[in-house]
């Protein structure tokens, strides 16, 4: 058994191809998955790239502005897409979507991983999201 | 064992009193509930009280009277009313008093609950990034709810509908004017599909329940009311609660249907037997769903009972008879216990125009909050 429990893996890793990932737990006994892989969670869990891809399971729009703390995006408030993204045969996670229109999300679209530019503004530094998978014409 | 049952109650008007503390409001709750039933501070054998956010419940021995009464501070979130009276109805029950306290209080500031994410496992990126929203879990769970189950953006509406036309009637409901539905229907979208006139907001309030044993409530002569189950539970595998990083591929179960089931056990009945029901309704999708977590109609039945009015006061099953959140707010610590309480006046018929008609017997409540706790009663006279 894992007992050492401290320090919070990454949950968004770049991969040495030059893509990312989100990482997750995995605990091969029960089959269950878990994100983030916190230092609690390691004791179950180990840790696992989780899918790119999945489908959008369901989804809001946050339309008012977090409190700060813990909130740490700009003051200059603009409205945007939450989802639970449904990895097949592992988990569902929060994310948020871009490249997309409020109007055009469903559930059941397809969607994958990207990351966009982290809302605290520190130079360089990302965050993940998912948008939409496009169906490119042939 | 010993029965155990609800002898006084008291209520603090719930909404915003400026200049007056949570404590206070608290105080002032268990000073109505003694007045219920005749008895002096100095009868009350033992005490459970909490506040999410408003300070220590046994502060208020203060102002109360220095009896050296035991007093115990309880906080478990939303089910931090339902878990202080499971404490004091187990203590009864048990023999070793006759005479306790429940009481909880809360004063919240405006907007939105902003909750630390180191406070409650969880990453600090989830907080900072936007996620850490209780109105955006409630929102995804009603949309792939309604999805699932076919339920329509009007049922949403006939919600609250209901709770505001209800809460004109409850002296101690927050929004107590009537809002129509078309009003409800174009009011602004918060998280969609839930729109402004759909969400409770934190507030302010105290509620005071003083318990008995059946003995002792009759050898004072005060109206009893028997607490048939006070049950409290967390989150089992596979749920999907508030405050989910991520959520399990197969959802099963809930905080809520662990708490009713066993609910349903200890007392011996169930949904069919119920006359009314106060159930958590943070916003009205979250009153839909929880219709059927508590087995009070199947998924997806929630539609048509509301076309036809089941839940109104004049209908099958009353449901949120003074308002229930939407219209009283939350004060996270007094909420459960003002369910409570509503059950309590109905059950005593002392419910004035909201009165549930022909002679309710039996009454259920049920709280719900973060991260995955859900607290139950059954009443009965």
């Amino acid at each position: 058994m894992n007992q050492d429990l401290t320090g919070e893996l990454p949950h968004l890793v770049l991969s040495e191809d030059g893509s990312y990932y989100l990482q997750g737990g995995h605990n091969e006994a029960s089959g269950k998955y878990v994100f983030p892989l916190m230092g609690g969670d390691k004791e179950f869990f180990q840790p696992v790239p989780l899918k790119r891809e999945g489908t959008i399971w369901s989804f809001t729009v946050q339309r008012f502005r977090p409190k700060t703390p813990p909130y740490a995006g700009p003051d200059d408030f603009v409205p945007y897409l939450v989802a639970y993204v449904d990895l097949p045969g592992q988990l569902k996670v929060e994310a948020r979507l871009v490249d997309i229109e409020e109007d055009d999300v469903e559930i059941g679209l397809p969607v994958e991983l990207t990351v966009i530019p982290d809302i605290t503004g520190e130079p360089g530094s990302v965050m993940h999201a998912f948008r939409p998978i496009e169906t490119r014409a042939a | 064992m010993t029965d155990v049952g609800i002898i006084g109650v008291g209520i603090h008007p719930f909404g915003r009193t400026e200049g007056r503390s949570g404590i206070d409001m608290g105080i002032y709750a268990v000073r109505e509930a003694l007045s219920d039933c005749n008895l002096n501070w100095e009868d009350v054998q033992f005490a459970y009280g909490g506040s999410d956010a408003s300070g220590n419940a046994d502060t208020m021995v203060k102002q109360l009277g220095l009896s050296g009464v035991q007093f115990v501070n309880v906080k478990n979130g939303c089910a931090t009313g339902g878990s202080a009276l499971y404490a004091v109805a187990s203590t009864i029950k048990a023999g070793e008093y006759d005479i306790g306290l429940a009481v909880g209080f809360d004063k919240h500031p405006r907007g939105a609950f902003n909750p630390l994410p180191e406070e409650w496992g969880l990453p600090d990126w989830y907080g900072a990034q936007g996620y850490m929203l209780t109105t955006q879990f409630f929102a995804m769970k009603i949309k792939r709810y309604m999805h699932d189950f076919n339920i329509s953006d009007l049922s949403l509406g006939r919600i609250s509908e209901k709770s505001f036309a209800n809460a004109e009637h409850a002296e101690h409901a927050w929004r107590r004017s009537p809002v129509s539905l078309e009003e409800i229907m174009e009011s602004p979208m918060v998280n969609d599909p839930l729109r402004k006139y759909m969400f409770c907001s934190p507030a302010e309030g105290g509620v005071a329940l003083i318990l008995a044993s059946e003995k002792k409530a009759r050898e004072i002569g005060a109206p009893f009311v028997k607490l048939d189950a006070a049950i409290m539970r967390t989150r089992p595998q596979g749920s999907f609660e508030v405050f989910a990083t991520s959520v399990d591929n197969d959802i099963d179960g809930s905080a809520t249907r662990l708490a009713s089931q066993a609910a349903f056990e200890l007392a011996g009945i169930g949904p069919e037997d119920f006359d009314l029901a106060q159930i958590q309704d943070t916003d009205s999708g979250t009153e839909i769903i929880h219709m059927a977590e508590n087995g009070l109609c199947a998924d997806g039945e929630q539609e048509q009972w509301l076309a036809e009015g089941k839940t109104l006061l004049n209908g099958k099953l009353p449901i949120n008879t003074d308002g229930g959140c939407i219209a009283c707010g939350e004060p996270i610590g007094a909420s459960g216990l003002r369910q409570v309480y509503e059950n309590v006046v109905q059950l005593r018929g002392q419910a004035g125009a909201r009165q549930v008609q022909n002679d309710p017997r039996v009454a259920y409540s049920h709280v719900y909050g973060a991260p995955g706790v859900s607290a139950v009663t059954i009443l009965r006279k």
